[in-house]
């Protein structure tokens, strides 16, 4: 697949040129800085799902979903297993194509654009859509400042010394992570503690400067402590991005959320539908639907 | 025979009576020396006879005498533990006794003459397998530079990109050519020569083809199981990071992969270098030092040690050029074992550090 001619990308705002053609990335990011303070909120980095079904070959994996995610705010999906929110996460960056067969029907819309449009690189909404995975998942050949600005190294990205390394720092502060690394930044990211791995896979993310930042149950493989250095760092960075996450601790949504969506499933082999969506604070004491209020309380699921 | 067993009072209790240590060897030197006083007289001084002969004795008396005391787990396990040691010696010896002999043979010509003389114009004593190694060193890079980028590729298609039918059919090409003959391999070559440069052309050149015929499946498996060892993770982690597929590849899956894939290619150069019949075919044989791999036959290790050994000359001459074939033979062996320790050292130079 080639990436490197920006002709195949038909709409403007999801476009390498425009990263590329930037003086250099740090500038680029400070335009992008100000171009989110000067934008009206109710717009920039807001994600519009209209009725889309998700498919694994002939299996309906997910179906039906409609929902509006706000900018700048976090969005939490809850729900039992097997009920598709992490396959519906992943249609947000079109993350789920990596599975051969995998497709979707609906619209999804970062900003007005169609992410499903024909014509539209999956690859350059990765860059726009960044995500964090269940497990961390540092690059075991690589140093722990050369995972933080993988994100340009491999995508071939030449930039001066002194911005990468302002870029690292940026992205590691954002992530709370500069205290505990500055000393060893060329050190192997494997030699980091399990927390520390999935703060340093956040860094990661973010040096590409996303404008949306999804994440599979990033705490799910660490222990309550890491959990809560996770979770008041998603609190900080939902000033400057968009946050979904996907997380299966109820306590974890109610704390950390402004927004939780329910996905439930009708049975194996169903599709998993989004049963109710409503700020967190309604989800957790008065939800609309009897099977939310039945899986928020623990008597299912 | 020694019977020092200590009789210790079975009970419902969790000890149980336990041999000494002392016992299997003391039943070990009784059955050599039973063994030596039974075959002796019978058969001479056979040491395969003697060792069979002090085996079944030893696991014999060992089984009855554990069977007393510590009781029949107990007895079956030593049973078993004799057993496999066994076979694994048997299975050491001739790997030892090849070593040993191609040593002590191959050192009385691995002087520095065998290192900077050819067989040009020497009949009878002296000369050198100089053409020979560097016939052996030409041809097998030729084969490496042939078949590694096409095995890796080959396997990167079936890890990363393929699927159905396609895919499908390499893996079961792949399996086959592993067992391809490998005088096929030099037929096909010099075949495909033929073809190319008249019949009964023969150049370094064919040898690589033939040689990369075998080599080619070798590293698409090995590098196949390496690359699926990969992490998916870290696969989604690029693509997540908005990575091409293409850069994945290259920048995060090859590295974090490429110390299995070099051991693989190690042992498949291992794998050809020995071989003998398809250059025979393909590149031929001569006395004369020829480096380059486009035109004319050369000499390669395993054919000099061949010719050496089948074609000897007369007189005087016999023993030196038996004396050229095992040092040629010490020689290839060297190859091989340098060849796996610089995979070794690159190995853990390039091991994704922290892994293990």
């Amino acid at each position: 697949m080639s990436t490197e001619s920006p002709t195949a990308v038909s709409t403007p705002r999801i476009s390498e040129a425009a990263i590329r053609n930037a003086p250099n990335p740090s500038l680029a990011a400070q335009a992008a800085q100000t171009a989110r303070t000067e934008r009206p909120t109710d717009h920039h980095n807001r994600i519009d799902v209209e009725d889309l079904d998700i498919y694994y070959g002939d299996f309906k994996a997910v179906e039906g979903v409609t929902m509006t995610i706000d900018p700048r705010s976090v969005t939490a999906l809850i729900g039992p297993s097997g009920c598709g929110k992490s396959t519906f996460l992943r249609s947000l960056n079109r993350m789920h194509e990596v599975i051969a067969g995998a497709r979707v029907d609906g619209v999804v819309k970062l900003n007005g654009e169609n992410l499903y449009a024909p014509g539209v690189d999956p690859v350059l909404v990765r860059r726009r859509v960044g995500m964090v995975f269940q497990r961390p998942n540092p690059f075991p050949t690589m140093s722990i400042y050369e995972n933080v600005i993988a994100g340009l190294r491999l995508n071939g990205r030449k930039i001066p010394k002194a911005d990468a390394d302002a870029m690292v720092e940026r992205s590691l502060r954002g992530a709370n992570l500069w205290a505990e690394v500055e000393d060893r930044l060329d050190r192997p990211a494997s030699g980091l503690s399990g927390g520390q791995q999935q703060r340093l896979c956040i860094a990661r993310a973010i040096s590409m400067e996303p404008d949306v930042l999804l994440m599979d149950e990033p705490c799910s493989a660490l222990d309550p402590i890491s959990t809560l250095a996770i979770e008041d760092l998603i609190g900080e960075l939902k000033k400057t991005y968009t946050i979904v996450i996907v997380t299966h601790n109820m306590q974890q949504a109610s704390r950390v959320s402004d927004r939780t969506g329910f996905f439930n499933i009708a049975g194996t082999g169903r599709p998993g539908r989004l049963v109710e969506m409503d700020e967190t604070s309604v989800i957790f004491s008065n939800p609309a639907e009897q099977a939310t209020s039945d899986y928020v309380t623990g008597r299912f699921g | 025979m020694s019977t020092t067993l200590q009789q210790q009072p079975t009970s419902l209790s969790l000890t149980h009576g336990q041999l000494s240590r002392r016992v299997p060897v003391a039943i070990a030197v009784g059955s050599v020396v039973a063994a030596l006083a039974l075959v002796l007289p019978v058969a001479g001084y056979n040491p395969a006879l003697i060792g069979l002969a002090g085996l079944v004795l030893f696991t014999g008396t060992t089984y009855a005498a554990s069977r007393r005391v510590e009781g029949r787990r107990r007895a079956v396990d030593r049973t078993v533990t004799t057993l496999v040691t066994s076979a694994f010696v048997l299975a050491v010896i001739p790997l030892v006794s090849v070593i040993w002999t191609v040593v002590t043979l191959g050192a009385e010509r691995f002087d520095a003459a065998f290192f900077t003389e050819t067989m040009r114009n020497v009949v009878g004593e002296g000369g050198g397998g100089l053409h020979a190694i560097t016939g052996t060193l030409v041809i097998t890079a030729l084969a490496g530079v042939i078949s590694v980028p096409v095995g890796i590729m080959v396997a990167i298609y079936l890890v990363e990109y393929g699927s159905g039918r396609l895919a499908r059919s390499i893996t079961l090409f792949v399996d086959v050519m592993t067992g391809i003959p490998s005088i096929v391999a030099g037929l096909f070559a010099a075949g495909l020569f033929a073809q190319l440069g008249g019949p009964g052309t023969k150049n370094g050149l064919a040898g690589a083809v033939a040689l990369s015929v075998l080599m080619v499946p070798i590293v698409v498996r090995a590098s196949e199981e390496m690359l699926r060892l990969v992490p998916n993770e870290l696969r989604e982690a690029a693509y997540g990071l908005g990575v091409p597929k293409w850069r994945t590849i290259t920048k995060v899956v090859l590295p974090t992969s490429i110390a299995g894939i070099l051991t693989g290619v190690t042992l498949s150069v291992a794998r050809v270098i020995g071989e003998t019949a398809p250059l025979l075919i393909a590149v031929g044989a001569t006395d004369s030092l020829n480096l380059n791999p486009f035109s004319d036959r050369m000499q390669t290790l395993p054919i000099f040690a061949y010719y050496s050994y089948q074609q000897p000359g007369f007189g005087a001459g016999i023993q030196a050029s038996y004396d050229r074939s095992w040092t040629a033979s010490l020689v290839l062996m060297l190859v091989v074992m340098i060849l796996f320790a610089l995979a070794r050292v690159l190995t853990n130079v390039l091991k994704p550090k922290g892994l293990r």
